[in-house]
């Protein structure tokens, strides 16, 4: 099967005439970014994909710039950052869009793939486009947390210690290993040169990934709401100017949010214990990570067992890489499959739930809750979405996104005329 | 299409499910809430809140409270004298600072006999520590370091609140706790021993506008003069941030009319 395609370009004036025959890039790019028919029914959930594009190359120009400031040395990190802070023109504002930036990166990849969650994204044809989703977030939770680490603040230095640390439960070769990622015996300089390095070269490695996603989206085309396949032109618009403008849209009223924690609350969703230097002789008394790793610290720490507690959270997301098989249902979106809804948003309160423990002491009845919300996170995946197929009866699909969508305005005007 | 009753009995199902994981969430949250501090209490801010300004004024007198009171003790090693002057600040006239800086003296050199020498300050030089390095703090304050103050206001929750509560928070220890050695009671202070014993009294330092001179008004000004120490931008991002909320509402009302008008011709 080819990618699916819009009308292909033609090149209007003389010049490009002659630069299209000796490099053809507007024929790849016209039919895939211009004319490519997209579902007519998509809704707002699906601008998150374009919001996250932008995001990535947000990140990519303020990180870049602010490499040309900062200091990746245990002596000088934290100083170079108050540098860019009070000397460098508009540092403040670099650094403020680049962290809250890493915070929005992650809030609209949460919705993005819960969309995916409740509309079946993930099932065939596009396993592979989920899975390259998956691999996209691991490298966002690697790349944000090595970026956490840079300002050399006490939970820069206690979250890369508890981190590494969780290597030291491999079996045998876990002090070896953890040795190695450290390039010392501690936490230290090396530690914090290595992270900078690898800080720096994740996001083009992300976005590498992202055209791999995008060019697996470009083969079956877009899911959509009512989670059935497009069968004719009917069914879509060109991407252009229906869902640029759309998107566009989206994007601004994120951009609302995101300026409002950027010029009005800057440092609301860090920790204050990072603008203390980072000090290896004191523990905070907490030490938690950032908001959007907190459900899957929650699931690290549930687990009495270090090893055991490592295996849980890496499974959580090791899970989602086989979860195209793991749903048995061959119905996509959660719109026609009453008990799957229902379980999705009980899922998506387990995760709050998670999120929320996390930031917790571990200790007394929160561990409690987690262990029960983290045995309820691996039974929805594991034992619960397998069955769900089987026992569930869907509702009627409609026959054509274009049916659908002619019924549900013919509905709209029928209301409106007897009003 | 579906039965109303088995919609109900979904619907039930659904939220009890949800009571049930939020209940259990906030069940688990009830202990662990001692030990820390007292609640702070929440104090009037002239650069609170979206549009918020330092009061000049303000940052003047607490930085005489800095200087007199704090600086004994604290270092505040991320600010030049120049800062003082700058727009945004206490704005004091760069007279004033150069002349303020010239008080201090540091250490410069190697000159071109390779011997160290000390010179006044000049407004490019960071504001000089009291303490030559960690171990001279400590052997002068029965083995505590008092902390640098260029970020205390963003490094301790509450910030400003948090400041005032602690400086004007001082009080006689209860009967049933027994103070360690040196130790102050301060009811704000996690563990409520705290080694810096109560640095600001009635009149202690004299302020040239009229202020009164009490406990409170100097915790407020000096904590007042740390946030501006800690965000020295705060001012310009409150201004930058109006610009561009400003810009943004527009733009997101005139794409969301192309978006609706585009729209309106097809079915979706």
């Amino acid at each position: 099967m080819s990618s699916l395609h819009g009308e292909s370009y033609e090149p209007q004036s003389k010049f490009m005439k002659w630069f299209e025959s000796r490099l053809p890039v507007m024929g790849l790019l016209y039919p895939t970014a211009v004319t490519f028919p997209t579902p007519r029914n998509l809704n707002y959930f699906w601008t998150f994909g374009a919001i996250l594009m932008v995001f990535l190359v947000i990140q990519l120009i303020t990180g870049i710039v602010l490499a040309m400031h900062y200091t990746a040395h245990v002596a000088f990190a934290f100083e170079s950052v108050e540098h860019i802070m009070r000397d460098v023109n508009f540092g403040w504002l670099l650094r403020y869009v680049h962290a809250n930036g890493a915070s929005m990166f992650f809030l609209a990849v949460y919705i993005h793939i819960f969309r995916g969650l409740y509309y079946g994204s993930y099932k065939a044809p596009r396993e592979i486009l989920w899975i390259l989703g998956v691999v996209l977030l691991l490298l966002m939770m690697a790349t944000a947390f090595m970026g956490y680490v840079l300002p050399w603040g006490q939970m820069s230095f206690w979250a890369a210690t508890v981190i590494t640390n969780l290597f030291s439960a491999i079996p045998l070769i876990g002090k070896e290993i953890t040795q190695w990622m450290w390039g010392g015996f501690a936490v230290d300089n090396p530690t914090l040169n290595r992270f900078f390095s690898l800080h720096y070269l994740l996001p083009f490695m992300i976005a590498a990934v992202v055209v791999l996603h995008i060019w697996a989206l470009h083969v079956p085309g877009n899911n959509n709401p009512l989670g059935i396949d497009v069968k004719k032109k009917q069914d879509t618009l060109p991407f252009h100017p229906y869902y640029t403008v759309k998107d566009s849209f989206a994007l601004i009223v994120f951009f609302v949010l995101f300026a409002a924690f950027v010029f009005y609350a800057p440092n609301y969703l860090g920790h204050t214990d990072n603008y203390i230097k980072a000090n290896p002789l004191v523990t905070p008394a907490h030490i938690v990570p950032e908001w959007y790793f907190l459900p899957f610290y929650a699931i690290l720490r549930a687990i009495p067992d270090k090893l055991g507690g490592v295996i849980a959270m890496f499974g959580s997301i090791a899970v989602l890489f086989v979860l195209p098989w793991l749903d048995t249902s061959k119905v996509r979106s959660a719109r026609f499959r009453p008990l799957y809804r229902q379980f999705f948003w009980i899922l998506l309160a387990v995760c709050i739930g998670l999120g929320y423990l996390g930031s917790q002491p571990a200790e007394g009845g929160f561990v409690i809750a987690a262990r029960i919300l983290t045995a309820y996170y691996f039974f929805h995946f594991l034992i619960l979405l397998p069955l769900l197929g089987f026992v569930e009866k869907p509702k009627p699909l409609p026959a054509s996104i274009s049916e659908s969508v002619l019924a549900k305005s013919a509905g709209a005007a029928g209301a409106e005329s007897k009003a | 299409m579906f039965d109303l009753g088995k919609t109900r009995a979904r619907r039930f199902l659904l939220a009890s499910a949800l009571v049930a994981a939020g209940g259990l969430t906030v069940v688990a949250s009830l202990p662990a809430m001692a030990a820390e501090g007292a609640a702070l209490p929440k104090q009037e801010w002239s650069f609170s809140g979206p549009f918020g300004k330092f009061d000049r004024a303000q940052l003047q007198r607490g930085f005489q409270v800095f200087k007199e009171v704090c600086a004994s003790c604290h270092s505040m090693g991320l600010i030049s004298f120049r800062n003082l002057a700058e727009s945004g600040g206490p704005e004091f006239p760069e007279d004033a600072v150069k002349a303020l800086a010239a008080e201090y003296e540091v250490q410069d050199g190697p000159d071109k006999d390779g011997e160290m020498f000390t010179r006044p300050a000049l407004p490019s030089d960071r504001i000089p520590a009291p303490f030559a390095n960690e171990q001279a703090a400590r052997a002068s304050n029965n083995g505590s370091l008092p902390p640098d103050l260029s970020v205390i206001t963003k490094a301790r929750h509450g910030g400003a609140d948090y400041i005032y509560a602690l400086l004007s928070g001082y009080e006689e220890a209860p009967a049933d706790i027994e103070l360690r050695d040196g130790m102050s009671y301060n009811a704000y202070f996690t563990g409520h021993q705290i080694a810096m014993p109560a640095p600001l009294f009635e009149d202690a330092v004299e302020y040239s506008d009229g202020t009164a001179g009490t406990v409170e008004q100097y915790a407020k000004d000096v904590a007042a003069f740390l946030t501006w120490a800690g965000e020295p931008s705060l001012e310009a991002r409150h201004k930058m941030g109006l610009n561009v909320m400003i810009y943004l509402v527009i733009l997101a009302g005139l794409l969301y009319a192309a978006k609706r008008r585009l729209f309106s011709s097809v079915d979706h």
